[in-house]
């Protein structure tokens, strides 16, 4: 069976959707997080895949999606560090990662 | 170069080479130093002596300084009767107070120090007199306004004489601003800051009549600082904290008269306007006869000198403002050589007294102090305007020239001679005659030669420097001579005299109490009012600002508005999460649909 684009774009939706419902209905801040990179990678996947089948006019792929790649990974790889580090910050002060009993906002 | 454009560039030099050697490498050589010092002084004395007879020249060699396009100053020296004079005076008492010092300072410790800055003030000084164009003498008249800072506070242990020094500068300062500001609005219509320039374009200035007497009344403020005239006249009675010899030197004979010299020196700018005349000359009448009001009362030797200096300054800024700066420079040069004499032998006086300087400690010194009581007399004589001494010349020039143009300004003018002869004679017969007042002036006696032999000298000019000096200094602007003029002068010089002789006559101490006059019309405390009352306003207003501006609507302003903007929005807060990524997520879905599928 020859692989299309359609294919990728399948796998990249599931991968999103699967993100996007970890992240609206689990409680654990760290599987949020993580459910949150989930989301990233897969719009990473979807650019890769147009980038390897929208060729351009001399065959080669299209750069540009790929470049966009690696700034996700950079970006995500900050926001890893950054988040991570408050919510072990956060576990220090509350001794938790639920994220229901994280409402102090709240009047 | 011929001997005539060299020598007064080293008259100019040579004081500044012996100011740097005694200051850098000299102060631990005491001997050494004294010698440089005073050897400096009496080489510009002989070489300014020689130039005296020599050409006169507007700029023997100029130097380029800066020159830019419209600004070009150079380094060049004038050599005309004016700065002739001038250089006569300034060296030849600086050289007699130099001498002087070398007896009245010695047991200071910080002689050395004291005679690096006499050679420097001396340097200085000759920089103002040789100076041809404003810039040169701006940085001059700088320099001479801090040698006298450092010569006042050469005591600096002494609380007062650091706070005069202090003084002393900073009232100069608000002076000099003017006379930077006026500099500038002539260069900037004339375009040159050299004298003999400006004098060549006066026509630039003269079709301006608002703007040129602007300038040269802000030229006017810097002599207005520098001669210590009204209301700036301050600092001079408080520089005498200084010791006696620069008092004789600098706050009477030389430094404030620069400020009569540079008037002088720009005469063809004042002559022009009546209005920048009028005021000068009030501002001169003024200050000569609230000085002498002031000196009645005074009951320190050094201080009623120094309010008479002021009050002779007052003369001399009088007659520049009635257009004769000749008689005004007569009356410089006589009075150089008078009141640095007077202050001389206050100083002779002060020092065999063990610095006693009240004139009520003093008493009966005619007999113990023979040479300087005589010498003193010659310098009374002459300041009071005893017919036939120095004095006596200049002063009738001024009062006929004042005569001449107003009456408002002869009235003062001639009432001064009648207050000066008062306070002078009050002075001289308490310090002289009558009983001995305190254990210091039953052994006081006259001092070394070195003290005594430059009283002498002066004592010589102050009774002959007024024949046949007045053509040089008048030329052919000799005011006319007016019989009345000369009767009034007379006799309010007698009535003075003989007034002050019957009431202080075997006196013990002070019997007339006017509080004004000794308060010195309260200027001094109006000042601090005015200045602490300014300053208590400012800050009263910038606390007010700070606490209520700044502090409560800026700083509190911008917190408080956070914190209640924050409290508003808190009650949109759900507290949940996942609630909020939903919505992030619809946002922007909605944006994206905006973007994209809405133009």
């Amino acid at each position: 069976m020859q692989l299309t684009l359609n294919h990728y774009l399948f796998v990249g939706g599931l991968i999103f959707a699967i993100g996007f419902a970890g992240v609206m209905l689990r409680r654990n801040i760290l599987i949020i997080f993580m459910c949150l990179e989930l989301m990233l990678n897969a719009a990473n996947l979807t650019l890769v895949a147009f980038s390897r089948f929208n060729l351009t006019a001399d065959g080669l792929p299209n750069y540009n999606a790929q470049v966009l790649v690696f700034f996700i990974i950079t970006v995500a790889a900050a926001e890893v560090a950054v988040g991570l580090a408050i919510i072990v910050a956060l576990f220090r002060v509350r001794q938790t990662t639920h994220v229901d009993d994280i409402s102090s906002l709240k009047f | 170069m011929d001997i005539y454009t060299t020598l007064p560039w080293l008259i100019l030099i040579v004081p500044l080479i012996s100011a740097i050697l005694i200051q850098l490498f000299l102060r631990k050589f005491r001997q050494l130093s004294l010698s440089i010092s005073v050897g400096a002084v009496a080489f510009a004395f002989l070489a300014s002596l020689v130039v005296f007879f020599g050409p006169d020249s507007t700029s023997p060699s100029e130097f380029s300084w800066i020159d830019l396009p419209g600004l070009r100053i150079p380094i060049g020296l004038t050599i005309d009767y004016l700065s002739k004079a001038m250089l006569l005076i300034v060296t030849g008492v600086g050289t007699l107070v130099h001498i002087y010092s070398l007896v009245y300072m010695k047991d200071d410790d910080g002689s050395p120090r004291f005679f690096g800055n006499l050679s420097f003030f001396i340097f200085s000084m000759l920089g103002i007199v040789l100076a041809n164009n404003f810039a040169m003498m701006f940085i001059f008249w700088e320099l001479v306004g801090v040698s006298s800072y450092l010569l006042v506070g050469h005591w600096h242990t002494r609380d007062t004489a650091s706070a005069a020094a202090n003084k002393a500068f900073l009232t100069n300062r608000i002076g000099d601003f003017g006379f930077m500001l006026g500099i500038l609005m002539v260069w900037s219509v004339v375009g040159s800051v050299v004298f003999a320039d400006i004098q060549g374009k006066i026509s630039l200035l003269t079709v301006h009549p608002l703007f040129l007497t602007t300038a040269v009344l802000l030229i006017f403020c810097g002599a207005v600082g520098k001669s210590a005239q009204m209301p700036l006249h301050v600092w001079l009675p408080d520089a005498m904290e200084g010791p006696t010899p620069v008092s004789a030197l600098i706050h009477a004979a030389t430094m404030v008269a620069a400020g009569v010299y540079m008037l002088a020196r720009v005469s063809f700018l004042i002559e022009p306007s009546l209005t920048a005349q009028a005021v000068i000359a009030t501002i001169g009448a003024v200050t000569c006869l609230f000085a002498a009001l002031m000196a009645t009362q005074q009951d320190d030797i050094k201080r009623i000198l120094a309010y008479s200096t002021l009050s002779q300054l007052g003369y001399m800024i009088l007659a520049v403002g009635v257009a004769a700066p000749g008689a005004a420079m007569f009356h410089l040069f006589t009075h150089a050589c008078f009141k640095a004499l007077l202050f001389l032998g206050a100083g002779a006086i002060i020092h065999q007294l063990h610095h006693e300087q009240g004139i009520w400690k003093m008493g009966g010194l005619r007999h113990r102090m023979r040479w300087t009581f005589w010498a003193f007399t010659a310098g009374y004589l002459a300041l009071t305007g005893c017919p036939g001494f120095s004095g006596s010349f200049s002063k009738d020039e001024i009062l006929y020239a004042a005569y001449d143009r107003s009456l408002w300004f002869f009235l003062p003018g001639v009432f001064t001679v009648f207050l000066t002869a008062f306070y002078m004679t009050r002075l001289y017969v308490v310090v002289f005659f009558g009983k001995e007042r305190s254990d210091a002036a039953k052994h006081g006696h006259d001092g070394p030669p070195a003290m005594t032999a430059p009283l002498l000298i002066l004592a010589f000019f102050a009774v002959f420097a007024g024949y046949g000096t007045a053509h040089y200094f008048l030329g052919d602007h000799e005011p006319k001579h007016h019989l009345i003029v000369e009767i009034l002068a007379i006799g309010f010089f007698l009535c003075g005299t003989g007034f002050a002789w019957f009431l202080y006559r075997g006196r013990e101490k002070e019997f007339i109490s006017i509080p004004l006059f000794k308060n010195k019309f309260y200027i001094d405390e109006i000042y601090a009012a005015l200045i602490a009352g300014t300053q208590d306003l400012l800050a009263v207003t910038s606390a007010w600002f700070d606490k209520w501006i700044l502090d409560g609507l800026i700083v509190r302003g911008l917190s408080s508005a956070t914190w209640g903007a924050g409290f508003v929005l808190r009650f949109l807060q759900v507290g949940n999460l996942q609630a909020y990524a939903l919505l992030f997520g619809l946002g922007v879905i909605g944006l994206i649909y905006l973007v994209v599928f809405t133009k």
